[in-house]
């Protein structure tokens, strides 16, 4: 593999991490959402240039599902959800955005080195991409836990996703990539569905401990 | 006739389900259900006739034949109490026809499901039919659409989600071990390959792998501290489901786990996945076993008791050795026939009285005698009193322990008898205080909750050798 396919690939699974590092700065839902799909088309060029360099057309269909699917109809669809249901539009967090930063950069820090050490066998584009894959994943996480709104949970777990699929794609040669990102679509879809569906504003953990007692069944 | 009879018993739920979402009339498709069930579990039985084979996508060998069986039987068992716990609900009206279709139509899938993931030889089609019964369950368990029930669908769904997401992440890492050794495509996700070159795999991607392995479908099994969605999706779901969830999606998801185990210990440098699962597993026995304390609610009681149980099956698997790995399966076989039949003695009381609240239910053997000695002996059973079968595989799992780990076997048995300690001071009101809540008799089946118990009841007294030779086997192959 020549330098700069190896550079590409760098830099593209790199600027997926960056733009999970946006995701986690965002107050806003609607800016949130538009930062995802920024996500998406990202890991969707990441996605297309590894099918480039592998020889592997099947994965230019996973390229195509993120960018059609993630980057465009599904953020769509959730801003029109948040118009619907009247769902707040700034996002709670649960601690403040300076220490999520700092907590994000330890993420990071700790995905390089446990990746890094444990593959020094597998070639360097593999590694580099799993190493930021887990990043990704890990940055996912991190939203997950430090915001209290529903929607930027999902938002947050189809970050996790992508990269889930950078990883994927990564491991060179590996079997039932498009399988995975169709059955990873169709659970969002069905995230998508169920937030409209069942109306789901908020999450559902609230300062009421009377309510709190009562969604579990365990009234006094 | 090999490829006939595994193939059977996927199709038959998959036809099944199809079936289930056309036809009209709840009590055809209920009956229909039964029927699918038990051609289902009549086929699996035809497993253990037909030789052990493997194929790029299917596998069939002593482990999941045990599996398979004990799924399809208690899948069955689950359909026959289901037929008439759903006839209550519709004549109250707490489930509509149409939602019903629905209800027969996810339980067929999840039954495709389970047992896809059962026969699974590549670790990718497992994840999917993992994700695939995590989905279906999910909808069940939302269907009343109670504020509570979708709060439980909720955080289920995220939990599980990103459990199964971390699980794919082990997957990936997994076949980039396997790489360099099989090489690319297909063979670096086959299951029979991959136990067969593990030796030579990298050993320090296979310890990360399993670790994001054991996070991931711990979360499935319900291993403290990963628990927090499971006794939520039992309080609130139609109590068919709390039995399935509990009876059997934990041990499908147990079942990845030990596929992964077994990878892993034919690799001699990479770390033995034993401490990390006795480790989980006791957080998981002790932290369940005093949870029980505070519980107002029947299910989620029965949920938490769950949680013990999976804890006592993972300590044992992960000890190993021939002993503790036949405790653990006859522990898991014990706790998936107990669990269900509670679930199905406490679905019924729920309906009588109308409450899943503990205050409010008392003096069950004196209003309804048989649900409330049903629910007693089952009770006495999952605590692990002798003479039933719990009692013996509690037993095999502390006696083969023993020896080789005083401390832990110790900080076990405590964890035990708290649990013991927990259900009874629970339960005793609601068998023997004074009568409370409505005391209509119960439109009961009250056959699959006794067939449970007795087979239950059997085991404890006598195991017969049939079953004591193929439990020797599966443990032989656990390693």
């Amino acid at each position: 593999m020549s330098s700069l396919q190896f550079d590409i690939a760098h830099l593209l699974a790199g600027s997926l991490v960056l733009a999970s590092f946006m995701m986690l700065y965002q107050d806003r839902l609607y800016a949130l959402l538009n930062v995802y799909a920024l996500h998406a088309g990202v890991l969707a060029l990441s996605v297309a240039w590894q099918a480039y360099v592998q020889h592997a057309p099947h994965l230019y269909v996973t390229a195509l599902i993120a960018l059609v699917f993630k980057a465009i109809i599904i953020p769509v669809a959730l801003h029109r959800i948040i118009k619907r249901l009247g769902i707040h539009r700034e996002i709670e967090n649960v601690i403040g955005i300076g220490l999520t930063m700092m907590a994000g950069i330890g993420l990071v820090a700790l995905s390089m080195v446990v990746m890094l050490r444990v593959t020094p066998g597998a070639d360097a584009l593999a590694r580099e991409d799993l190493a930021f894959a887990l990043s990704v994943v890990l940055l996912g996480l991190l939203i997950m836990v430090t915001r209290r709104n529903a929607v930027s949970q999902v938002v947050g777990f189809m970050s996790l996703e992508n990269g889930l699929v950078l990883a994927a794609t990564g491991a060179k040669g590996m079997p039932l990539v498009v399988e995975i990102s169709v059955a990873f679509s169709v659970l969002i879809a069905f995230i998508v569905i169920g937030i409209f569906l069942f109306r789901i504003r908020e999450r559902f953990d609230s300062v009421d401990v009377q309510a709190l007692d009562r969604f579990r069944g365990e009234r006094r | 006739m090999t490829i006939d009879a595994l193939g059977a018993i996927l199709l038959i739920p998959a036809i099944s389900a199809t079936l289930l979402a056309i036809l009209p009339g709840y009590l055809l498709t209920a009956k229909l259900n039964v029927v699918a069930a038990l051609a289902t579990f009549l086929t699996s039985l035809l497993l253990f006739v037909i030789e052990p084979t493997s194929g790029q996508y299917l596998l069939l060998d002593d482990l999941n034949k045990v599996f398979i069986v004990l799924t399809t039987f208690v899948g069955f068992t689950t359909s026959v109490f289901s037929a008439s716990y759903i006839h209550h609900e519709i004549e109250i009206g707490r489930l509509t026809p149409a939602f019903l279709r629905f209800y027969h139509a996810m339980y067929q899938i999840l039954m495709f499901a389970m047992n896809l993931a059962l026969i699974a030889n590549n670790i990718g089609l497992m994840w999917v039919a993992v994700e695939m019964a995590t989905l279906t369950t999910v909808l069940m368990v939302g269907i009343y659409r109670t504020h509570e029930a979708l709060e439980a669908a909720w955080k289920y769904f995220i939990l599980g989600s990103v459990g199964i997401a971390l699980a794919l992440f082990g997957t990936i890492l997994v076949y980039m071990a396997a790489r360099p050794v099989v090489g690319e495509g297909m063979d670096g996700m086959v299951w029979t390959v991959l136990v067969k070159h593990a030796a030579q795999f990298d050993p320090a991607l296979l310890n990360v792998a399993f670790v994001f392995l054991l996070l991931g479908y711990g979360t499935k099994v319900g291993l403290a501290p990963l628990h927090a969605w499971l006794p939520d999706a039992h309080a609130e779901g139609p109590t068919p489901i709390s039995a399935v969830l509990s009876g059997l999606l934990l041990n499908v998801a147990l079942y990845a786990l030990l596929r992964f185990k077994m990878m892993l210990a034919v690799n001699s440098a990479a770390i033995t996945p034993g401490p990390l699962m006795v480790t989980m597993g006791l957080i998981s026995v002790i932290f369940a076993a005093l949870m029980l304390y505070r519980r107002r609610d029947i299910k989620r009681m029965f949920a938490y008791s769950s949680i013990e149980h999976m804890g006592i099956i993972v300590f044992a698997f992960g000890m190993g050795g021939p002993l503790a790995n036949f405790a653990g399966l006859l522990h898991m076989t014990m706790h998936s026939l107990t669990k269900s039949a509670i679930f199905f003695a406490v679905g019924h009381i729920a309906q009588v009285k109308g409450t899943q609240k503990i205050a409010d239910i008392g003096g069950l053997t004196a209003t309804n005698p048989a649900l409330g000695w049903g629910l007693m002996l089952g009770v006495v059973a999952i605590v692990g009193l002798p003479p039933l079968g719990i009692f013996m595989s509690e037993f095999l799992v502390v006696s083969s322990t023993f020896a080789r780990a005083p401390w832990l076997t110790v900080i076990l048995v405590l964890g035990i008898i708290i649990a013991l300690g927990g259900l009874f001071l629970r339960i005793g009101p609601v068998m023997f205080g004074e009568p409370k809540g409505k005391t209509a008799p119960a439109e009961a089946s009250y056959v699959p909750m006794f067939t449970h118990l007795g087979l239950v009841l059997m085991a404890g007294i006598y195991l017969p050798p049939v079953l004591v030779t193929s439990f020797q086997n599966v443990a032989k192959l656990l390693g």
